[in-house]
């Protein structure tokens, strides 16, 4: 008995094999590609996961669920911000679901714990957000893409405009974790005037003893990397101990942007801070973009869902070059590596380190004709910016 | 530091004290009365906030949001000790950690369905906006000297009270023996139903006057949630005075650490403390059951 039904399964199986080998290169292409997508989707920071994730559903949306002409299957895991249920989540759909490209992460320390058994399996990442220098460097792997911006760049760009800008000193506050510190080392990389460093504890609320001690101080400018609430909260208090029109204010790029803006309000106006996309970007791509957000989920995108919708367009665009045959990895990674898409940032190339070259501008918060209160462009500040680590990339050949 | 920014720190620290003591008085209560540990308290200090934010938004009145946020708060934490929490007074600590963890997700997503992913703003009430000078040349926040001013009132009030009112005799009586309480015929249940509403009232006060100053948004009352509980634990577990003592210390301790100490340290000291409290006195500097 149980030998029959093997036996019938196996002229299934074969009869179905045979027939999928007599369709050939048509047949392959009818399976669906697989998507891992995590991300960090509750929790403080969900509000992170949820821009990425509904700005690569809107591009996914904008190409009918279709990559390079291919049916997409996309299986959603919510990492919680934690390495180990991010590295469930992606054991699981590494071992069971055979996912062939694995994107969606907002946080470098989630990335780091399942960036190996990925790359082990074969599969891609596509970074839409998080860009740790261990994998810009001496751990990049022809594989790895991301989409964003290596983490240093981000402080990079706005100390290049206050060396520019040549403002004598600055007050220096982030939160004491590896991020807070990655972003001291990307201000003295480029900016050389004097910088008082201070550091609080991850998630505090509230700044007032901190703004008090800076008061004393009475610093050129201040200069902050606080993501999420922090930065919410940093903003108001540092406004409602009036401040806002006596010391500039600086930020890096992506701290205080359409997730945070809103609920600051008139708080954050003046505030300065560099960007590789902001809502006022002027070509069509972005343009586009920004309406179809807005008439989608009803609120103004921000940078993690700009870069998230670039990341699906530019996998519509590569795999749209080699004909949706993501099963030839080695054509796949080439043609990542030079692909053509109209990115929301307007120029868009990698680097060797499968990190981006990007221009990087000015934003000053104003408020728009509707009364929103935005991050208008206000310049360029560097062109074509590469990051520290790209040096110690030696990239693999396959 | 000069005597003007010790003064100001002061007050800092102070005002975070009393914010403190707020949400732990409700807390300490609950864990002194009924035995039980609630962590929704934090949930409760969220829900203030949102439908303060969401009311003082809708109508413009902060007056309005402040009376809504806390009666919603109330209100909130009555249902959840109707509905779920009585059926937990007799069981194991473990099994109210628990329950009341799975409380703080549920409500978290619930939430968000609510009020979406991103973090709302409460403007703050423009009669407040302004400054006073506390010394030449610092101008110390009306606002935050209002949250002072209400959080050292609402201490009173709460100890006259406790300390000199019927109600306030049977909550005693009720921290320091609850079945001796019980017996002498008070009617135990109607006491439990009270003391959580004004205690949901108080953590839903402390976070409609943070909602101003912080980011109302998912979460938001866990970090204070762990603070509370350090204040609960270092005071004395039921006792209002020792939460409020604890409260004021823990608040004056972290601001003066936060700026005087390398981060690291200064963010460890109120644990320290508490470390070394318990270790000296390992019920709490004030001890309420016999």
């Amino acid at each position: 008995m149980i030998i029959e039904k093997t036996a019938t399964r196996n002229w299934l199986v074969g009869s179905l094999i045979a027939a999928l080998t007599s369709l050939g290169a048509h047949a392959q292409s009818q399976s669906p590609i697989k998507i891992g997508f995590v991300s960090t989707l509750s929790g403080p920071s969900g509000v992170l996961g949820q821009e990425v994730s509904d700005g690569f559903k809107l591009a996914l949306k904008k190409s009918n669920g279709l990559l390079g002409g291919r049916v997409v299957q996309v299986t959603y895991g919510d990492d919680k911000g934690a390495p180990d249920v991010g590295r469930q989540l992606v054991d699981k759909m590494v071992e069971s679901d055979g996912v062939q490209i694995v994107t969606g992460f907002v946080f470098s320390n989630v990335l780091l714990a399942v960036s190996k058994p990925i790359l082990d399996s074969g599969a891609f990442i596509i970074s839409p957000v998080a860009g740790p220098s261990q994998l810009a460097g001496k751990q990049c792997h022809p594989h790895f893409f991301s989409v964003a911006w290596q983490n240093d760049t981000i402080t990079e760009s706005i100390a290049v405009e206050m060396a520019k800008q040549k403002v004598p000193n600055t007050y220096f506050m982030a939160p004491n974790y590896p991020g807070g510190r990655d972003q001291l080392a990307g201000l003295k990389r480029y900016y050389k005037g004097d910088i008082t460093e201070v550091f609080t504890s991850f998630g505090q609320l509230d700044y007032s003893a901190e703004i008090a001690a800076l008061r004393a101080k009475n610093p050129a400018s201040v200069l902050f990397f606080y993501p999420g609430g922090m930065g919410i909260n940093f903003v108001k208090q540092f406004a409602q101990a009036g401040l806002q029109s006596k010391i500039p204010l600086y930020t890096s790029a992506n701290t205080i942007d359409q997730t945070a803006l809103p609920a600051i309000g008139d708080a954050a106006l003046g505030l300065s801070s560099s960007a590789l996309w902001s809502e006022g970007f002027d070509n069509a791509a972005s343009k586009e973009f920004t309406a179809e957000f807005e008439k989608e989920y009803k609120r103004v995108p921000s940078g993690f869902a700009a870069t998230a919708y670039d990341a699906a367009r530019i996998l519509d665009a590569t795999l749209t070059s080699i004909h949706g045959n993501i099963e030839d990895k080695k054509a796949f990674r080439t043609a990542m590596e030079s692909a053509k898409f109209e990115s929301v940032r307007g120029r868009f190339k990698f680097n060797s380190n499968h990190f981006p070259i990007q221009n990087f501008y000015l934003t000053k918060v104003e408020k728009n004709a509707k009364g929103e209160v935005v991050a208008a462009v206000k310049g360029l500040i560097d062109e074509d910016h590469t990051d520290a680590y790209v040096g110690e990339c030696k990239m693999a050949a396959e | 530091m000069t005597v003007a920014l010790f003064v100001e720190q002061l007050m800092n620290g102070v005002q975070f004290g009393v914010t403190l003591f707020l949400m732990s008085a409700g807390l300490t209560l609950v864990f002194g009365i009924m035995n039980m540990i609630n962590l929704t308290h934090g949930t409760i200090y969220m829900a203030g906030a949102f439908v303060a934010a969401t009311v003082a938004h809708a109508t413009g009145s902060f007056l309005l949001g402040l009376v809504s946020g806390v009666s919603g708060a109330a209100l909130l934490g009555l249902g959840l000790e109707a509905v779920i929490l009585r059926r937990f007074y007799a069981r194991s600590h473990l099994d109210q950690v628990l329950v009341t963890f799975g409380l703080i997700l549920v409500f978290s997503d619930l939430f968000r369905m609510i009020w979406g992913p991103v973090a709302l703003s409460m403007p703050m009430p423009q009669a407040l906006s302004g400054f006073v000078a506390i010394f030449p040349g610092v101008d110390y926040p009306v606002y935050r000297l209002v949250i002072l001013l209400a959080g050292l009132a609402v201490a009173v009030a709460l100890y006259f009270l406790v300390s000199h009112s019927r109600a306030g005799m049977w909550v005693r009586a009720g921290s320091s023996d609850r079945q001796t309480a019980q017996a002498l015929g008070v009617n135990v249940r109607l006491l439990f139903g009270g003391v959580f509403a004004v205690g949901s009232a108080f953590a839903g006060l402390a976070g409609v006057m943070a909602a101003p100053l912080t980011a109302v948004q998912i979460g938001m009352g866990d970090p204070v949630l762990i603070l509370a509980l350090v204040v609960t634990v270092v005071g004395g577990v039921g006792s209002i005075r020792g939460a409020f003592l604890a409260a004021l210390m823990i608040g004056i301790i972290d601001t003066f650490g936060r700026v005087l100490l390398p981060a690291a340290l200064g963010s460890m000291l109120i644990f320290i403390l508490m470390a070394v409290i318990l270790a000296l006195r390992p019920r709490g500097l004030f001890v309420v059951h016999g």
